[in-house]
């Protein structure tokens, strides 16, 4: 079942909480306690916008097992506005064509599930950005 | 400090072995190796493998393929390094043997893929990317690869079928290998209608998993000189890492381990990129292949492509690659990878690699990659038979 392996990753997986840096300001996701840029101790903790942009993607046709439920689906590498890199899957895209460059936004859905009866794991996927104007007009 | 010799080599078939187990094609492996090193005194062993504790509930390796090796006894432990398994094993045979303190090292690299099929083998061998970052959002390592891939395509303007020529060059070359998985011939005309694994990536751009099992017997150079007709010398060993996770790393598009063990390995060797003969490269997916080019620095960033494209990756060519067909065509039994590549390489530098020889081969050069880089693993090896030549045996 392994609850306390994804329990302990929870404000990452549900919020993007990383860490920055004292020494040079990087920001880091995920959190490692050191500054990938500079070496030096990372500890503080910094929650991340959320917004980014696509870097790369793949849609995938043969997944692992536990996947097989929502294949094809599309894992993307995500360059969130703060700098760092982070992996996950992009969801809600309708018929718009994902494309390198693309602005997104993160938001929270199921990763994966276990059976019925199993435990479903929670976390972050990246729909495509809702312009600021839509949002206003709401 | 003394210098490493290969004094024997031996590999099976590699494809789908289903009446073999896993003990059973390490030692059809460990045994053509002692057959050809003409010798049973072997002091450690190296097991090289990924997956056997998960694909046959199978761990603690050591014990087991030394005990049915008829090595019971012989001090003996697993490496893993994902599919750089073998080439790790390979980089502790030979510090053992340079420390002094081990004479004669056996390695052999195994993989029993087919006790699983489907996605459950696809869900095993991801279990080599980040699990927490990675594996939990559905990305599999050929995802992995085609995130590369697709960035590459992006930055450098290369389109799907400039990556043909390498599947082309490995099928080419796999078809002459008795030993190899696939031996059809493939057409650059196929390329574009092959079913696509994780889009760009189809099945021609990768590598299949198989069952196989390589082994090489090391000792150390002057006491090879009178064991072995054709030692072949290990000139350089090195391994280095870099972050298993695509977004961790300062550049996506730079296989910054390869480029760090290649660079230390030839500095070692005293050697440049020209004077490699030839060069087994973990061509897991095509566009590992054009990076590992970049990396060892035998071409310019975004232009690896551009030597397959221009036929230099030929037998003929100025850096011939995948000469027994690669992992693209001889098949990628994981674990055993890196030990095919060194005893292949050793082929080519006795001169015994038949109709996959590199007319003169003498310095020939084998990378094992960890997934998309994570581990990699360099050996050099040289051949040096000239004080060899009234050889008569032990
Ligand atoms: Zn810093």
């Amino acid at each position: 079942m392994q609850v306390s392996r994804h329990w302990r990753l929870k404000s990452e997986r549900y919020k993007l909480v990383g860490e920055t840096c004292d020494s040079c300001g990087v920001k880091l996701f995920p959190p490692r306690d050191v500054c990938l840029a500079c070496e030096a101790p990372a500890k503080e903790l910094y929650t991340f916008t959320g917004f980014g942009e696509i870097y790369s993607y793949t849609t995938i046709y043969d997944p692992p097992a536990g996947f097989e439920h929502n294949a094809p689906y599309t894992v993307a590498l995500i360059k969130l506005e703060e700098g760092p890199l982070v992996t996950a899957q992009l969801t809600d895209m309708d018929d718009e064509e994902v494309r390198i460059g693309m602005p997104v936004e993160m938001v929270t859905r199921k990763l994966r599930s276990e059976g019925e009866e199993g435990m479903i794991v929670y976390g972050y996927k990246f729909r495509p950005a809702v312009p600021v104007q839509e949002l206003s007009a709401a | 400090m003394s210098d490493v010799s290969i004094i024997g080599i031996g590999k099976t078939d590699v494809g789908e072995h289903w009446n073999t187990s896993v003990r059973h094609l390490s030692w059809y492996a460990i045994e053509a190796a002692l057959d050809d090193a003409a010798t049973t005194d072997v002091d450690a062993l190296y097991v090289g493998n990924m997956l056997a504790g998960r694909l046959s509930q199978q761990d603690h390796l050591g014990a087991l393929v030394a005990d049915f090796a008829g090595l019971r006894g012989v001090e003996a432990v697993t490496v893993e390094a994902a599919d750089a398994s073998g080439g790790a094993a390979m980089r502790q045979a030979v510090l053992a043997v340079k420390s002094g303190l081990v004479r004669t090292a056996m390695v052999v690299g195994v993989e029993k893929v087919t006790d699983e099929t489907g996605s459950a083998v696809i869900a095993e061998l991801a279990t080599g990317l980040d699990a927490d970052y990675e594996l939990i959002h559905g990305l599999t390592a050929a995802g992995a690869a085609a995130l590369l891939m697709r960035r590459y395509m992006h930055d450098y303007g290369v389109q799907l079928d400039d990556f043909a020529a390498f599947s082309v060059n490995a099928h080419g070359n796999g078809a002459d290998n008795p030993e190899a998985m696939f031996r059809n011939r493939l057409a650059a005309e196929r390329f574009a209608t092959a079913p696509v694994v994780a889009e760009p990536v189809s099945l021609f751009d990768m590598a299949p998993l198989a069952d196989g099992a390589a082994a090489v017997i090391v000792t150390d150079a002057e006491r090879a000189m009178d064991m072995a007709p054709k030692p072949v010398q290990v000139v350089a060993s090195t391994l280095a890492t870099d972050t298993i996770a695509l977004h961790d790393r300062r550049e996506v598009l730079w296989l910054a381990a390869a480029a760090q063990s290649a660079e230390k390995a030839m500095s070692m060797a005293g050697i440049a990129p020209h004077d490699v003969d030839v060069f087994e490269l973990h061509d897991a997916y095509t566009i590992l292949a054009a990076l590992s080019l970049e990396a060892c620095g035998f071409a310019p960033r975004g232009q690896g492509w551009h030597l397959a494209r221009d036929g230099e990756i030929g037998r003929q060519g100025s850096i011939p690659i995948s000469t027994f067909g690669g992992l693209k065509a001889r098949g990628n039994p994981l674990g055993a990878t890196g030990v095919y590549q060194i005893v292949e390489v050793a082929q080519q530098l006795r001169g015994e690699a038949g109709a996959c020889q590199v007319p003169g081969a003498q310095i020939g050069m084998a990378q094992n990659l960890g997934m998309a880089g994570g581990t990699a693993v360099t050996h050099i090896l040289r051949a040096d038979f000239s004080g060899n030549l009234e050889f008569s045996g032990k």
